[in-house]
């Protein structure tokens, strides 16, 4: 697990294009609706917000692990990740291409490295309909062929798009990451400060940190910020396939634990690694 | 947000084309692609209004130093003229590579 920081190759500081190259088998990454198509935003310029050429959303077909793969990575950097509906037409197209190959025989799996705050809210109900769109098409595709979602940071993964991470096969998270459905600012805004502070950073990656989302049983790795190692990370899930039972499958499961746990007082993060951490392993663990 | 297009006087003729940069705050995208014609055309979008002479003196010490004939479309969400032209840059260097 220990690298050495001088020399590893950090995965974090690589936006959206370089991350998506950097999970493809050398020599095979093809960019589809690349910047110079200059498929974006119709709504942000009527808003007088600056849109990207690409709408923040790559999308790079090729290969993982000698099989064939469809990446599609989010550019934190651009409006927070957030999904329009340029960028989310973008993301259910490519699922649902990947799944149209499966079904023609042709097994395509589909790696989405998701940072972003969800729906963009320059886009509203357009933002909502893609997330819709995303949720449906993982669904379609994960019966075929793996859906392994990539949260490293800083951005995270938050609202809507954390309900499309909790779809997927697979869920890979840095320590730096963090997956939440209401980021702490939103919690802190609707709820009070008393019930999150969301200036407390230990507090936050307490709750929604990689690290704890992992020792929960609500990620499947937990790897370095280093380009090798979430590549590698990626190629297993790939040659695993399909898992027997996706998470969001076990209903009873998560049904119980919530039923079992007693809000009565406060529980701090520890104890709940120690009482999730065990018993989510009708899923084989890796 | 503000619209700006600047054209310059360019002969030599380019190949490729380059994409760097995002559209974060303080810093920009560049397309940097191969123009038909003479002349550089430059096309910015920038998210921060009245700073029209600034992008001026930028894009003139820009094509002071480079003459290709090129059309470079600029998406900007509130870059420093020391960002831009470093981009600017990055970008001639991609497309010669």
């Amino acid at each position: 697990m220990n690298i050495d920081f001088i020399h590893r190759e950090s995965f974090i500081e690589l936006d959206a294009r370089a991350r998506a190259h950097s999970l493809l088998d050398a020599g095979t990454a093809r960019e589809i609706l690349g910047p110079f198509d200059r498929v974006e935003s119709p709504w942000l310029l009527m808003q007088g917000v600056t849109p990207q050429a690409d709408d923040g959303c790559v999308v790079m077909k090729g290969k993982i692990a000698g099989q064939a793969a469809v990446v599609i990575a989010l550019e934190g950097a651009f409006q927070g990740g957030s999904m329009g509906e340029v960028s989310g037409a973008k993301l259910t197209a490519a699922l649902d291409l990947a799944c149209a190959d499966c079904e023609k025989g042709r097994p395509t799996s589909a790696v989405m490295l998701l940072e972003t705050g969800g729906v963009r809210l320059q886009e509203a109900n357009l933002g909502l309909a893609a997330i819709a769109e995303i949720m449906a098409s993982i669904l379609a595709l994960r019966k075929h062929a793996p859906v392994i979602c990539v949260t490293a940071g800083t951005v995270g993964c938050f609202g809507g798009m954390s309900l499309a991470a909790g779809l997927s096969s697979y869920i890979l998270l840095t320590r730096e990451a963090r997956l939440g459905l209401n980021g702490p600012e939103v919690i802190e805004q609707e709820s009070g400060v008393d019930e999150f502070d969301s200036s407390d950073r230990a507090l936050i990656w307490a709750i929604h940190g990689g690290e704890q989302r992992y020792a929960t049983g609500l990620a499947d790795a937990l790897v370095e910020d280093d380009t090798q190692q979430v590549a590698e990370a990626v190629r297993q899930f790939v040659l695993k396939g399909v898992p027997l039972v996706h998470r969001s499958s076990q209903v009873s499961l998560y049904r119980e634990r919530i039923a079992a746990l007693d809000t009565s007082r406060q529980w701090d993060p520890m104890e709940l690694r120690a009482t999730w951490g065990k018993s989510g392993d009708e899923k084989e663990k890796r | 947000m503000e619209q700006i297009e600047f054209d310059y006087p360019a002969k030599r003729r380019v190949t490729g084309r380059a994409h760097v940069g995002v559209v974060g705050s303080g810093d920009l995208e560049v397309l940097l692609e191969p123009r038909d014609g003479n002349g550089a055309h430059v096309f910015i979008r920038t998210s921060v209004d009245g700073f029209r002479d600034t992008w001026k003196a930028v894009m003139d010490r820009f094509f002071s130093r480079y003459d290709g004939s090129v059309g470079i479309q600029i998406n900007d969400a509130g870059a420093t003229p020391g960002s831009v032209l470093l981009r600017l840059e990055q970008a001639v260097e991609v497309s010669e590579r």
